[in-house]
């Protein structure tokens, strides 16, 4: 039972991370229908603006209040990333908008290599540790005859989670930016005839995307204390299947199947194998596209002749 | 974007300057937004294995400095090929500058006045450029004529290809053109095979299959294991591995047959690292990650290469030299890669081909018409698997090893980004395709150059991969249709001609 517990605990934090990532992809699916390859990178490269960040606060700036270092390193990530994938979208995505449809794959492809191998090249192929931070744990089961512990970190990973998905969820639900988001998914001709400016709508939605990639990179750094340029793939791979399992398109969904992914890995982990847990995430992606194409919260798609 | 420019009027050369300005110091401003972090500090390993961060201002400065002037330039020109000239002008420039304050006051000047020259070249075509002139009409060429000159073409390259070993080794020798044969020759062809059996799948059915590596591995290690369990000659292997490839073929190719497009990308890319993950844990069979080493090489149909009397060059009465088993290994993949081409070709002209063509045009209409889909699609799959399983027992026998780090997302990347950039189903655009990014990032090793220009830290073979993405991004933003993008079906009815030698959207 308190194994069980403490998987779930454990799940529930990956599953922020995944869940965070994910909705990056499902946001510029749902809105050009692209597979945003490069997304995975993306969160490898803040991770790494993030560490930076975090050191030249710590070391070069003297700082020593870490609450106010993370916020700090979490805000600077978002701005940083944001920059890059909007320059991204722009040199790489924007001039092949309306072109043949494997173009932009190809393209994000070629540019999530690109991205990786940049990383590798400015910030070299070794492993990148920090010195751990957030170290107390919080016992949950005081004399219950079994131990379940929370630490701060993984308490930090949901709360900034948490907030960051209501924040989001307003801003597509309530706000002018998210009217024009959603009208853009459903039409996008339309929604530039009605004077939506499609183009920043795009725009600004690989930032939002970019800037919760952020995020979720700063978390990833906070919770494994160590990066390396190869990191984005996997986890770009399997939040990906979490937008799948949750339905693309949809931002609850993507949410409900990055703690799915995360919950199913670390079970998978603690139960039947550590080196097939990949197998497992992937297996899903394939099992939820072959049986149940628009996932749990998506829309059934309709084909039109 | 400025591009759209209107032809210079003398009056507005003023406000257009000013633009391409602002433009410029935007483009600056991402620039510093991008390089602060990655680029302006360095992490690394200090002997108590602590990261501590050093400082690159200079390279900052450089980077934003080229940006700002190519942007600058890229607003004042309007023809695209002098703005790639712009741009690498004044990167040039900017290097040069760096070097002048860096004291190599000889290359500071050289590239300062290369740089000077390279933008007002660019600016005095420019201008010539943007000048209405009568334009020469190009008259198209007849399809017949074309059909006699396309024949023509490549039986002369296949002769080229035929001769290309032994000239090769007749003038430079045997190791001299060792590189040639064995990074050129037998590297570029083996994705030329690739690219064109993946472009069965991908350019003829139009399935796009992102996990076309799996069968890659699966021919590998059918060799690997045959031959160093069994014993078994590769030219029983090979057969086998294709049998092999192809099952695996119809095996993942079944699950997914409802899907398409995106998604159908995804499921092959997950089954694709499946068969990896399975090949680095299943250690009783596969050796892991160590790979398995020591696989027989190949023999010329049973007479090996090697220095005694029962080997291939006393046999033959020749001097030994290692080179024959690379001249027989090239022979050997270009053999292959032609069969592949044949068999497509062939089949492009039975009802089978027919069907993919019109499975990759229009699904609905593909199976209102009584087409077969189910069938039409494994088919494709399971020959595409084929053809990689060929090409991965052959890899097995070129570097006698195989390990799961050779059947990574990057090589189906790269497949299918040859067949893509080939122009989706053009078996020549595709060869071409091949040549240009395999070659390319070959090339890229031999640039020892470049360290004299860059400093002897600089290490080109480094940036390979970073060139690669860049190159495979630059090339989709100008040709997103591939380079040959006569994508026609091999057979159309009288009346549709017309329409036919417009692209389906």
């Amino acid at each position: 039972m308190g194994d069980f517990l403490q998987q779930l605990i454990n799940g529930l934090a990956l599953g922020s991370i995944y869940g965070l990532i994910a909705i990056g992809y499902t946001m510029v699916y749902g809105i050009i229908g692209m597979v945003n390859f490069a997304h995975g990178d993306l969160f490898m490269l803040s991770a790494f603006v993030a560490l930076i960040f975090f050191l030249v606060l710590t070391q070069i700036l003297g700082m020593t209040s870490l609450p106010l270092v993370f916020f700090l390193v979490l805000v600077g990530a978002m701005v940083v990333t944001s920059v890059w994938n909007w320059t991204i979208e722009r040199f790489a995505y924007r001039p092949l908008r309306g072109s043949f449809r494997l173009a932009p794959l190809i393209s994000a492809i070629g540019m999530s290599i690109f991205l990786s191998n940049f990383v590798q090249v400015a910030q070299g192929p070794r492993n990148k540790p920090i010195p751990p931070m957030f170290e107390h744990v919080i016992e949950l089961t005081p004399g219950a005859g079994f131990d379940v512990t929370i630490s701060y970190k993984q308490l930090i990973i949901m709360g900034v989670t948490a907030v960051l998905l209501v924040a989001f969820w307003w801003i597509v639900q309530k706000t002018a930016l998210g009217r024009a988001q959603r009208a853009c998914e459903q039409d996008r001709k339309m929604a530039a005839l009605l004077g939506v400016d499609v183009d920043r709508t795009i725009s600004l939605t690989f930032v939002m995307g970019a800037a919760l990639a952020a995020v979720a990179g700063s978390l990833y750094m906070l919770q494994y204390g160590v990066v390396n340029f190869s990191d984005g793939f996997t986890p770009g791979v399997k939040a990906f299947t979490a937008a799948v399992l949750g339905g693309i398109g949809s931002l609850p969904g993507a949410v409900l199947g990055g703690l799915l992914i995360g919950l199913i890995e670390t079970f998978w982990s603690a139960y039947i194998s550590t080196d097939y847990k990949d197998v497992a995430a992937f297996s899903i992606l394939a099992v939820t596209l072959i049986f149940l194409p628009s996932g749990l919260l998506g829309r059934p798609e309709v084909e039109k002749v | 974007m400025a591009g759209k420019a209107s032809p210079k009027a003398p009056g507005r050369a003023g406000e257009q300057l000013a633009r391409a300005g602002l433009e410029g110091l935007v483009a600056a401003l991402v620039m510093v937004g991008l390089s602060i972090p990655i680029i302006a500090w360095r992490t690394q390993t200090d002997p108590n294995n602590n990261l501590v961060l050093g400082s690159r201002w200079p390279l900052v400065a450089i980077a934003v400095a080229t940006v700002f002037l190519a942007r600058f330039m890229a607003g004042l020109l309007s023809d695209w090929r002098m703005r790639a000239l712009a741009a690498a002008a004044a990167a040039a420039l900017v290097w040069g500058i760096d070097r002048l304050s860096s004291g190599h006051a000889g290359a500071g000047f050289l590239y300062l006045a290369l740089g000077a020259i390279g933008l007002a070249v660019s600016l005095f075509v420019d201008a010539r450029l943007a000048r209405p002139a009568s334009a020469p009409s190009r008259r198209p060429i007849s399809s017949h004529r074309l059909a006699r000159v396309t024949q023509f073409g490549a039986a002369a390259g296949i002769a080229c290809l035929f001769a290309f070993p032994l000239v090769a080794a007749h003038f430079l020798g045997s190791s001299g053109s060792l590189k040639w044969i064995n990074n050129y020759g037998i590297q570029i062809l083996i994705y030329v095979m690739l690219g064109w059996g993946l472009n069965i799948v991908v350019g003829l059915a139009g399935l796009l299959d992102l996990g076309y590596v799996a069968f890659y591995a699966v021919g590998a290690y059918t060799y690997a294991l045959l031959s160093t369990t069994y014993g078994l000659s590769f030219w029983i292997c090979l057969p086998a591995a294709g049998a092999l490839a192809a099952c695996w073929g119809l095996i993942l190719g079944f699950p997914v047959l409802r899907l398409r497009g995106d998604y159908l990308a995804i499921v092959t890319l997950a089954f694709g690292e499946i068969i990896r993950i399975v090949l680095i844990n299943w250690s009783d069979l596969t050796n892991g990650y160590a790979g398995i080493a020591s696989i027989p090489n190949v023999t010329f149909f049973g007479i090996p290469f090697v220095d005694d009397k029962t080997g291939f060059a006393a046999h033959f009465g020749l001097p030994f030299s290692p080179i024959q088993r690379i001249i027989f290994l090239f022979y050997l993949i270009l053999c292959l890669a032609l069969l592949t081409n044949f068999v497509t070709l062939r089949l492009r002209r039975l009802p089978i081909g027919r069907a993919w063509e019109a499975l990759r045009e229009d699904e609905i209409a593909c199976r209102a018409l009584g087409i077969n889909t189910v069938n039409t699609k494994l088919t494709a799959f399971a020959l595409g698997a084929m053809f990689g399983g060929f090409a991965g027992s052959f890899f097995a026998v070129r570097e006698s090893f195989v390990s799961p780090d050779s059947f990574t997302f990057i090589e189906s990347a790269t497949v299918l980004a040859i067949v893509v950039l080939g122009g989706m189903g053009s078996q020549i655009g595709v060869a071409l395709a091949a040549i240009a990014m395999i070659g390319g990032t070959e090339i890229l090793r031999e640039l020892d150059f470049l360290k004299r220009i860059f400093g002897h830290n600089f290490d080109p073979a480094q940036y390979r991969m970073l060139i690669f993405g860049f190159a495979m991004v630059l090339m989709m933003v100008w040709k997103p249709r591939g380079l040959i993008s006569t994508r026609r079906p091999s057979i159309l009815l009288g009346a549709a001609k017309a329409q036919g030698a417009r692209e389906p959207a």
